[in-house]
């Protein structure tokens, strides 16, 4: 049973701005979905090795060097932000 | 109209039409029909008509045009075509405007493919790519390119029709309305995981997704595949693969009719469908065995715990800051967050955040994620064992087996088979799931059943 105080948490792990009434909402809806997967308990997986993707990946490499990227294309990145100071992106003081 | 890519290439090299008047056509037909539809989100006119006529000086120089070129499609809007709008159906995105190209994208430019605009789909690609099947469905452009996660390209392909205008109702939970090619009477495929670059793709869940074409025909969607195949070194998931040519004939194919798939709950009709098929692959000489895939019933519990993990952390990157939905009514960073996020996604994004941050947080990874990861591991094996015995997998296109074909990362194909009497469809669709990168082998099988389909309609 997920409890009102559970979905706060989550929500703030989230960083999910949630109303009251969408707290209860999902609350109640929480416990359902969770219900759904309680058919797994019956799969003994000890002895299985999880899986995070489809194949083996290998990790890939380079140098770690700065790529030059078009002047015109970095502009267009900072502009996708919503507050900026010059070629800066703004962000609300932390301290 | 209705032509597939080659018929429309042929019409291009023979001169019957220039690929102005193609293009003047498709858009005509958008501007005229696409308000009951609402397949496309953005159009993209301007665009479309300048590239065309680039076409036109090519074939009236003499110059041999790629097989794509001049061809008119349709892209899914979570997909990145540099300078204009994507919103992959979102209000947290929605006056976002791409800085590149996604590989797939770039490539098929570089191919003189027209693209005619951006397609609509349920917000951060949770339902379908019903607008791209759509599209193609109502011929509103030659071919699209969608994404599949759990089977969005493939589900609405076989459907008669597709509603992209009730999308965000069709989709919640990827319910059996809002799926793609199989819901429209199109060809979807989805590619082998890694077959096809992910960059400029906006992530949904990054070990599911793939981009993939859907299409009139078989034939087009190999076409289209083998143009936007191949490693990218963007990509670090994608790879390099031999495209060889199918390795089996059709009178030694083995297909593997799994037993899990023709239980509980199949429609009668989609059965009699699968079933006519399953005869006329052995018609055409193909060996049709029983196989067992016992971690089945586990599939859509294993999906969906996967899939919201991995979408609450891709969707973590939209916090108001970058790029996007931006709420300014704080000076605390912490409420910029809260409130852009509350304000911008809408509520089944919400659901499978909390959802997934649930089953990710302390004390609940190793019960929920860590255990599906593991089932996950049993169903790619399930699939591995057939492999041994068949070379290709048929099913129905429903919800089980889709998502099973991308937890396992396999290719598979949903071909139009037949019609049903279906309140949301007028036809139903087989798929067929192949070996890792042998797309080829079901690319060709479906071929050959396309045509056998075709010839017995005439």
């Amino acid at each position: 049973m997920v409890t009102k105080k559970k979905v706060k948490h989550i929500a703030k792990l989230a960083r999910l701005g949630l109303t009251e009434k969408e707290i209860e909402k999902f609350r109640k809806e929480l416990s359902s979905i969770l219900d759904y997967f309680e058919q797994l308990k019956q799969l003994d997986v000890t002895k299985v090795e999880p899986c995070s993707h489809p194949f083996f990946l290998e990790n890939v490499m380079r140098e770690d060097e700065a790529k030059q990227e078009p002047t015109d294309r970095v502009d267009k990145l900072i502009e996708a932000a919503p507050e900026r100071k010059g070629r800066y992106v703004k962000v609300k003081s932390i301290l | 109209m209705n032509l597939t890519i080659k018929q429309a290439h042929q019409g291009l090299i023979k001169k019957e039409f220039s690929a102005l008047e193609l293009a003047k056509d498709y858009l005509k037909k958008i501007k005229k029909i696409d308000k009951e539809i609402s397949a496309f989100l953005t159009v993209l006119q301007k665009s479309a008509l300048s590239q065309a006529k680039q076409i036109d000086a090519m074939i009236a120089q003499g110059q041999k045009i790629p097989v794509l070129a001049g061809i008119p499609l349709a892209v899914k809007d979570n997909i990145l075509v540099e300078g204009e709008r994507c919103t992959t159906g979102s209000k947290i995105l929605q006056n976002y405007v791409a800085p590149y190209d996604a590989t797939v994208v770039r490539k098929l430019k570089e191919q003189q493919a027209v693209i005619l605009g951006k397609t609509n789909m349920d917000e951060f690609a949770l339902g379908s790519s019903c607008g791209s099947a759509a599209a193609v469905a109502a011929d509103m452009a030659v071919y699209a390119l969608g994404s599949d996660t759990g089977g969005s390209i493939r589900l609405p392909a076989h459907l008669g029709y597709a509603r992209p205008q009730r999308c965000s109702v069709f989709g919640r939970a990827e319910g059996v309305a809002g799926r793609p090619a199989c819901f429209c009477g199109v060809v979807g495929l989805k590619p082998t995981y890694g077959a096809v670059s992910r960059y400029g793709l906006m992530a949904m869940a990054s070990s599911l997704d793939q981009i993939g074409p859907i299409t009139k025909s078989v034939e087009d969607a190999k076409i289209v595949f083998d143009v936007i195949k191949g490693k990218d070194e963007m990509d670090s998931t994608s790879v390099e693969f031999k495209n060889q040519e199918s390795r089996i004939k059709n009178q030694e194919l083995r297909v593997g009719i799994p037993k899990e798939y023709f239980i509980e709950g199949i429609d009668k009709e989609v059965e009699g469908v699968i079933k006519n098929a399953i005869k006329k692959f052995e018609e055409l000489g193909a060996k049709t065995i029983e196989i067992s895939l016992p971690y089945t019933k586990y599939a859509l519990a294993c999906y969906y715990l996967i899939m919201p993990a991995e979408v609450s952390a891709n969707l973590a990157r939209y916090d108001g800051i970058r790029f996007g939905y931006f709420v300014n009514k704080s000076d605390a960073l912490l409420d910029v967050y809260l409130q852009s996020r509350e304000q911008g996604f809408g509520e089944e994004v919400r659901r499978r955040i909390m959802l997934g941050t649930y089953v990710l947080s302390t004390g609940y990874y190793e019960a929920y994620y860590l255990k599906a990861q593991k089932v996950r591991t049993l169903i790619k094996q399930d699939f591995a064992k057939a492999f041994e015995k068949v070379d290709v997998i048929l099913t129905p296109v429903s919800p089980t087996p889709a998502v099973s074909v991308n937890l396992a990362g396999l290719p598979a194909i949903s071909i139009p088979a037949g019609p049903v009497r279906d309140k949301v469809s007028n036809g139903a669709g087989i798929q067929l799931i192949g070996k890792p990168f042998e797309e080829s082998v079901i690319l060709a099988a479906g071929q050959v059943f396309e045509k056998s389909q075709n010839s017995a309609a005439t």
